[in-house]
């Protein structure tokens, strides 16, 4: 039997003011703040010259032509794995940040924490710090609260609206876009998605906050697999700080309660309740006790970055590990490789990738046609890709070590193609086996197809690209 | 103080009362807004069955104030993409048939219409691709061996006007067939064509005289003897040396190609007992604009002439 018949179904949320806090890592903060903000509203902006008929956006997702650029990057569909290869590592990144340093991405570069971050400034600039913010929460609604909750709520759906903003000049080229903006001629789409990020953005950073992180992200919960006793976290230092109370009492540690720990805290926690699953790490409440120990004579570090070992250490009056003793273990070192691994493959893979290509499909229905002349005839779907910003004519071949074939482009005499610029073409290419070759005889026979890339006149380059295939034949040796 | 401890012992929340392995299940109450959005997918839940077709009644269901249906959306869908495809579907009706295949617009447009078109009335005989039945004499549409022709026009009139058919009086070989020639043939319009009856013997010497102009091994003996009753019997259509009359729709018989089969008991069959395959006429079921699709579509399956 459940013992919460009586209980009811939700509880409403605790508010939060975190306080204002001076220290290296609020000093961090900010700048990871800075950082990260300017590259997300500025990159769209940067220019990167790519020639004519060519989007000149450094940073473009182009869903209506189907190509990715990244500088002098592009991506094509088929070329997806660099995409899947970047999420795998950004996968493993946050697996060696965890199991090296805790949940530092949460604490400090994670989206929701950055917007969190900037919209609880501007609620401390609109109504002030912690303590007023907690009277005006209190108070009745008249003309101070009206005037504060409306200027706070009108920046914060500036900032959303900017979010929403920067957010759809990803997709088109941004100048263009603005201006189609202002003048109301924009696609409909771009208004939808800013006003879907607008509200979200606003809603996430200055209502949800920590109620995200809390219920909404699967993050926390995976977290717990990612760290172990060795990964550095934030912890109090209970046998230094415990039993807490009054200073300068006989038996008391070093922990006066002044509670500045939770005031900062934007998870409204308490950790000196120990590890637990709303703590994001991001270090404000080491700021708060530091300046508190500091203030009280006592040295700092009471609530600090430290592995569970150390604590046990500690408690045993060992020293600590050093850090790079953390840090450096098999985990980490295996998430490492893996990581550093991936990426040299995808480097590699782009610099050996071609800017002709080809797919080959086999038509297999039927595997063969008989012609009059008795020759055996199968067909191929080419897929031909030219990532050239011109034209280019394809000469099509085909090799096999054991036999030779006669072959045919359908729709055209030639044996070559023209593929336009900066796309794919489809194109059907037949083989023949003369009558009573080997080939025609034979179930099957290996051929290599090659297209070559007859290059520009000022630029003869003959660039080559094969792909292996098979010739079915009749199957009758006879 | 406003930020008071988050409580999470069991004693406030209690638990669920679900265990495994010792382990119990907190009943956290959810935060207020969650429950405010669930409350609300109710509320739009019931709003969308009165919106949307949902409740069932007793012989239909109900249809929703907004009324949308799937079927006028695909009829729209349809609709907007034949007005898209009105101008090059005028252009390609008005054009010269035999002109299509070279014209890059016409022929990317009619070939992928016609490859629908002939998925959709045309494979159940001929096959995926044209590749044809020989078990049933439904012609192989991707080789380079035509009965009729395999020019453009020579396809749109097959196509059109169809084969042997009761239907359309410009079918072709309307009253003409391979006739049955063996003397103990099933009575008919086959058996009737026949000008000559052959004795199994005879026959026996035709399909060896068939099979050696066709490069196969044969029986020297009767082929020789099969000559002459080729020349008598089989000449007026398939020709003096086998290679057939598209006139006639008579099949070349020197190439390696076979519609019912070229070994010896098919070429016996064939020959006893007569053809007369049927093509149905499409001119009254396909738009012109279809007929030339689908032919556009063969003619580059890989044996347009």
């Amino acid at each position: 039997m459940s013992d919460s018949q009586n209980q009811s179904l939700y509880a409403a949320r605790e508010p939060v003011f975190p306080r204002r806090v001076k220290g290296k890592f609020r000093t961090l903060k900010w700048w990871i703040m800075a950082v990260t903000l300017g590259i997300y509203y500025l990159t769209p902006w940067i220019r990167w010259d790519r020639g004519p008929s060519m989007p000149d956006q450094a940073v473009l997702v182009d869903l209506a032509d189907r190509r990715f650029f990244f500088f002098m990057i592009e991506i094509w569909p088929h070329e997806f794995y660099f995409v899947a290869g970047l999420l795998i590592m950004a996968g493993l990144g946050l697996f060696l940040f965890t199991s090296a340093a805790g949940r530092v991405w949460c604490g400090y570069a994670c989206p929701q924490t950055v917007w969190t971050d900037l919209f609880i400034l501007v609620e401390r600039w609109v109504e002030g710090d912690r303590n007023a913010r907690i009277r005006l929460h209190r108070q009745a609604w008249n003309a101070e609260k009206i005037r504060k909750r409306a200027l706070k709520w009108a920046i914060w759906l500036l900032i959303g609206l900017a979010t929403g903003g920067a957010w759809v000049f990803y997709f088109t080229d941004a100048p263009t876009l603005l201006n189609n903006l202002i003048h109301g001629t924009a696609h409909p789409v771009a208004y939808i998605s800013m006003a879907i990020l607008t509200f979200t953005t606003f809603f996430f950073g200055g209502f949800a906050r920590e109620q995200i992180c809390i219920y909404a992200c699967p993050w926390p919960r995976i977290q717990a697999a990612m760290m172990d006793e060795d990964t550095i976290t934030i912890g109090y230092r209970s046998w230094r700080g415990e039993p807490r109370g009054k200073q300068n009492v006989e038996g008391n540690g070093d922990c006066i309660d002044c509670m500045a720990c939770v005031n900062v805290c934007p998870m409204g926690i308490d950790i000196r309740n120990g590890q637990q699953m709303a703590c994001i790490t991001c270090g404000l409440c080491i700021d708060a006790c530091d300046s508190m120990m500091d203030k009280i004579g006592k040295p700092r570090g009471l609530v600090a970055y430290m592995a569970l070992t150390d604590e046990a250490r500690e408690r045993a009056g060992l020293p600590d590990k050093p850090v790079w003793q953390h840090i450096l273990r098999p985990r980490t070192i295996l998430y490492t490789v893996l990581w550093s691994g991936i990426g040299v493959a995808l480097i590699v893979a782009l610099f050996i990738r071609k800017d002709i290509e080809m797919n080959v499909t086999p038509v297999r229905s039927p595997l063969y046609v008989t012609l009059a002349d008795g020759s055996i005839r199968d067909a191929y779907d080419l897929r031909l890709r030219n990532k050239h910003s011109e034209d280019r004519w394809f000469m099509i071949s085909a090799t096999s070590p054991e036999s030779t074939f006669v072959l045919q482009l359908e729709g055209t005499n030639d044996l070559k193609v023209k593929v336009p610029a900066n796309e794919t073409l489809e194109q059907r290419l037949f083989l023949i086996a003369p009558r009573d070759s080997a080939a025609a005889k034979a179930e099957r026979t290996p051929v290599r197809l090659w297209i070559e890339d007859q290059g520009t006149a000022e630029q003869p380059k003959t660039d080559r690209v094969s792909k292996d295939t098979t010739f079915a034949g009749t199957g009758k040796p006879d | 103080m406003c930020a008071k401890k988050v409580t999470t012992k069991s004693e406030d929340v209690g638990t669920t009362g679900h265990q495994w392995d010792g382990i119990e299940e907190l009943n956290n109450p959810l935060p207020r807004w969650w429950v405010w959005i669930f409350y609300l997918t109710v509320i739009w839940g019931l709003g969308y069955t009165v919106f949307y077709p949902a409740w069932p009644l007793i012989s239909h269901a109900t249809q929703g104030i907004y009324g949308p249906s799937e079927r006028k959306a695909v009829d729209d869908d349809i609709a907007a993409w034949d007005a898209k495809n009105a101008e090059v579907k005028a252009k390609l009706v008005a054009a010269d048939v035999n002109a299509i295949p070279a014209d890059a617009t016409l022929k990317d447009y009619a070939a992928n219409a016609g490859k629908a078109v002939f998925n959709t009335y045309c494979v159940q005989c001929h096959m995926r691709e044209g590749q044809g039945n020989p078990a049933k004499g439904y012609p192989t549409l991707s080789d380079n061996d035509w009965l009729f022709g395999g020019t453009m026009d020579a396809i749109v009139a097959t196509v059109s006007h169809g084969v042997r058919n009761t239907t359309d009086a410009d079918a072709r070989n309307v009253g003409l067939y391979m006739p049955a020639w063996a003397e103990n043939a099933a009575p008919g319009p086959m058996a009737d064509a026949a000008s000559a009856k052959l004795t199994a013997d005879q026959i026996g010497q035709l399909v060896n005289y068939v099979l050696k102009i066709s490069g196969q091994s044969a029986d020297e003996a009767k082929a020789a003897a099969g000559m002459q009753l080729f020349a008598d019997n089989c000449v007026a259509c398939h020709g003096d040396g086998g290679q057939g009359n598209r006139d006639m729709g008579a099949p070349n018989l020197t190439d390696a190609i076979w519609l019912y089969g070229g070994s010896e008991a098919q070429l016996t069959a064939t020959i006893a007992n007569g053809r007369g395959g049927v093509m149905p006429a499409w001119s009254g079921r396909l738009s012109e604009g279809d007929i030339r699709s689908v032919a556009t579509y063969v003619h580059a399956l890989g044996g347009g002439e």
